[in-house]
């Protein structure tokens, strides 16, 4: 019956997702949770169906933070970020050019090629064009704007799009290239940026990654129990350990929304989406 | 803020060259929420440092003096919270009841807790081990040779057809009971548990050793003709009861002991009276090979028998369940015999005949011999020992 399971939607951006839920829903149940979870391909249709009622928790990329905020404004209900990974927050983004480009400040991109992550990837596109903005620098009009759009409607869960601009960059198709700052260590770690070929140019503020949201439909006894089991996970048991290191985090933190700021800003500046929640961009198609 | 208890300077050291070991062994020496500063000149220090932290579970901040704050998380004193030494290196370091998570860890090691739990179902010391093991295995590396070298295979001159004949079927059964001898260490193998290392060693060899058995006896049997002999049903009904046998010790005793014992015998028979040298060589090459596999057996179940006063009835019941198990098959092929008599004979005159027929018969009671003995050191009286020897497949294995 509804209301007696608590039904978590989550992305299936990659097959450990899968892996994943399955063992914290194992773990939940043991626990005596009674949790079920939907997969969904993209985010826009699990944010709907959050704030519809059909979910009553989901996890949520920054940008379908976003969105299911708006939404459920939009139509009288209230979303919560209740749990965050410890590795969800305060993460920066770079701007990333080579060694010999002669680039030395942001404003020396003017009329040069900037390769983004996939059309809707906070920490990959929209976050570094941001930062080009307050530069004062436009990229519909001053800049030759390069999306990698790989895994379009996963907000940038998927690696491949920041990876492709990172080859770009090396390959010469693209003057400069947006990209986590993670991953910029990673593309040197994989010698996908060979070491000391590249250098950052600019560094994001920090922002806040994933959260678990929660809609004010949902059971709220399970839903409090829900957050509290999360909570309660600990690294030092060997029962969820490996599934915390596949979902890359040591603990699970209280959710806040103090480190959104800088995402929603470059939402309203490019209108990703609508005060309402609407998909404003008419390039983006998940 | 608590101040830095540490300090560390990466100098131009990034982290795409390795920085990140140096941070941890600074932090290793700080405890949980210690705080170590870390200063360096490569421009993406701070930008590889913060990603480095997050992922760990370190704190991060920038130091407004300049360098960085990392705090130390727990992450890592969690990882290993319940961790636990697999026992000890040496064999002094053996726990009587590995845990299935210690499976592929090697010995001593420190092991996370968790991971997987292979199912080793032969997992209790006292089922496998003898104090002799390590010393075997290092004897069995040791005295490892290889069939092209260890043997002259020229031919010098060729045999009477029917003595080659006989020979070519002695070969034939030994290859088959060589299968029989490396299928059942080898199953055995995959069942114990990885903990007993120096057991898995020393199976693993005895298999190598009968795998270059196998190989001998065949090249011997063509090395003159393209045929191999007979194979009975009786012959292999009796090496498919040993395959049988789930136990690890009684396995162990009715292979190595009993059945391989009273190949020592067959194969010492063979040397006495192989009529060229290649069957001579062949034959004693592996019999010094069986005599370990025997010593294995016998001090396994010594060890055994010391600490499980049941031990002795088991292995009564074994034999008994084998022998009425085949109660209704021919034993020994019966190729396999004459072959034997003619070639203790040597040739087809009555006389010579008559001598190997009675070689054969002297050959089963050295056989009954070795077996009383073997049984007698496992703690079995007189009588019993002469019974339960008495109930062995006429199939020697």
């Amino acid at each position: 019956m509804p209301g007696d399971v608590l039904v978590m939607g989550a992305v299936a951006y990659d097959a450990k997702v899968v892996t994943i839920w399955e063992g914290f829903r194992r773990w939940f149940r043991a626990a005596g949770l009674p949790f079920d979870f939907v997969l969904y391909s993209h985010y826009e249709r699990q944010v709907e169906d959050l704030v519809a009622g059909h979910l009553d928790a989901a996890w949520n990329s920054p940008l379908a933070w976003i969105r299911a905020d708006r939404l459920a404004a939009a139509r009288g209900r209230t979303v919560r970020s209740t749990v965050m990974r410890d590795t969800d927050q305060d993460l920066t983004s770079v701007i990333v050019v080579r060694t010999d480009s002669g680039i030395t400040s942001v404003t020396d991109l003017k009329g040069r090629s900037v390769g983004t992550g996939a059309i809707d990837s906070p920490q990959a596109t929209l976050l570094p064009l941001s930062l080009l903005r307050a530069s004062d620098l436009d990229p519909d009009n001053d800049l030759s704007v390069h999306h990698f759009d790989v895994g379009v409607g996963l907000h940038g869960d998927h690696i491949g799009g920041e990876r492709d601009a990172a080859r770009a960059l090396m390959a010469g198709e693209v003057d400069a290239a947006c990209m986590i700052d993670g991953n910029h260590l990673l593309f040197l770690q994989e010698g996908v940026l060979p070491s000391e070929t590249t250098r950052v140019l600019a560094q994001t503020p920090v922002f806040d990654h994933c959260t678990m949201t929660t809609v004010d439909t949902g059971p709220s006894e399970l839903t409090h129990r829900f957050i509290e089991l999360l909570l309660s996970m600990s690294y030092a048991d060997p029962e969820v350990r490996p599934l915390m290191d596949l979902e890359g985090l040591h603990e699970w933190r209280r959710g806040r929304v103090s480190g959104y700021g800088p995402l929603v800003d470059a939402v309203d500046e490019s209108g990703f989406y609508g005060r309402d929640g609407s998909i404003g961009d008419a390039g983006y198609a998940p | 803020m608590t101040a830095p208890a540490a300090l560390l300077d990466l100098a131009r050291l990034g982290f795409d060259n390795g920085a990140h070991m140096l941070v941890q062994r600074g932090l290793q020496s700080l405890p949980v929420r210690g705080r170590l500063r870390v200063r360096g000149t490569d421009p993406s220090l701070g930008v590889h440092l913060r990603a480095w932290c997050r992922a760990q579970g370190h704190g991060f901040s920038v130091d407004p003096d300049g360098g960085y704050d990392v705090v130390r998380g727990e992450a890592e004193e969690r990882r290993w919270a319940g961790a636990e030494r697999a026992g000890g290196p040496t064999p002094a370091g053996i726990v009587r009841h590995p845990p299935a998570n210690w499976g592929l860890a090697a010995r001593g090691a420190l092991v996370e807790a968790g991971g997987p739990t292979p199912g080793f179902d032969i997992a209790d010391r006292d089922v496998v081990w003898a104090d002799l093991a390590p010393r075997l295995y290092a004897h069995a590396a040791a005295a490892q040779w290889d069939p092209a070298t260890a043997v002259d295979w020229a031919i010098q001159d060729p045999l009477a057809p029917e003595i080659e004949t006989a020979v070519v079927q002695v070969m034939t059964y030994l290859v088959e009971n060589e299968k029989a001898a490396l299928v059942i260490p080898s199953r055995l193998l995959a069942r114990v548990h990885p903990h007993f290392h120096e057991v898995l060693q020393l199976l693993a060899v005895q298999a190598a050793d009968e795998a270059r058995h196998m190989e001998i006896f065949t090249r011997r049997a063509l090395l003159t003709g393209s045929d191999m002999g007979t194979s009975s049903a009786g012959g292999r009904a009796s090496l498919h009861s040993l395959l049988d046998e789930p136990d690890f010790s009684l396995a162990s005793f009715l292979l190595s002991v009993l059945g391989e014992g009273s190949f020592l015998s067959l194969l010492g028979f063979l040397d006495q009276h192989a009529p060229d040298p290649v069957t001579r060589q062949v034959t004693r090459l592996a019999r010094v090979d069986e005599a370990r596999h025997v010593a294995f057996g016998v001090a396994h179940l010594e060890h055994q028998g010391r600490l499980d006063p049941t031990l002795r009835g088991r292995l009564r019941a074994a034999v008994e369940r084998r022998h009425d198990a085949l109660a209704d098959t021919a034993g020994l092929n019966a190729d396999v015999f004459d072959s034997l008599v003619l070639l203790a004979a040597g040739s087809w005159t009555p006389e010579a005949i008559a001598r190997g027929y009675r070689a054969v018969q002297d050959l089963h009671g050295a056989m009954d011999d070795g077996r009383r003995q073997r049984l007698h050191r496992l703690g079995f009286p007189d009588d019993e020992a002469s019974e339960l020897s008495a109930l062995h497949t006429g199939n020697f294995m």
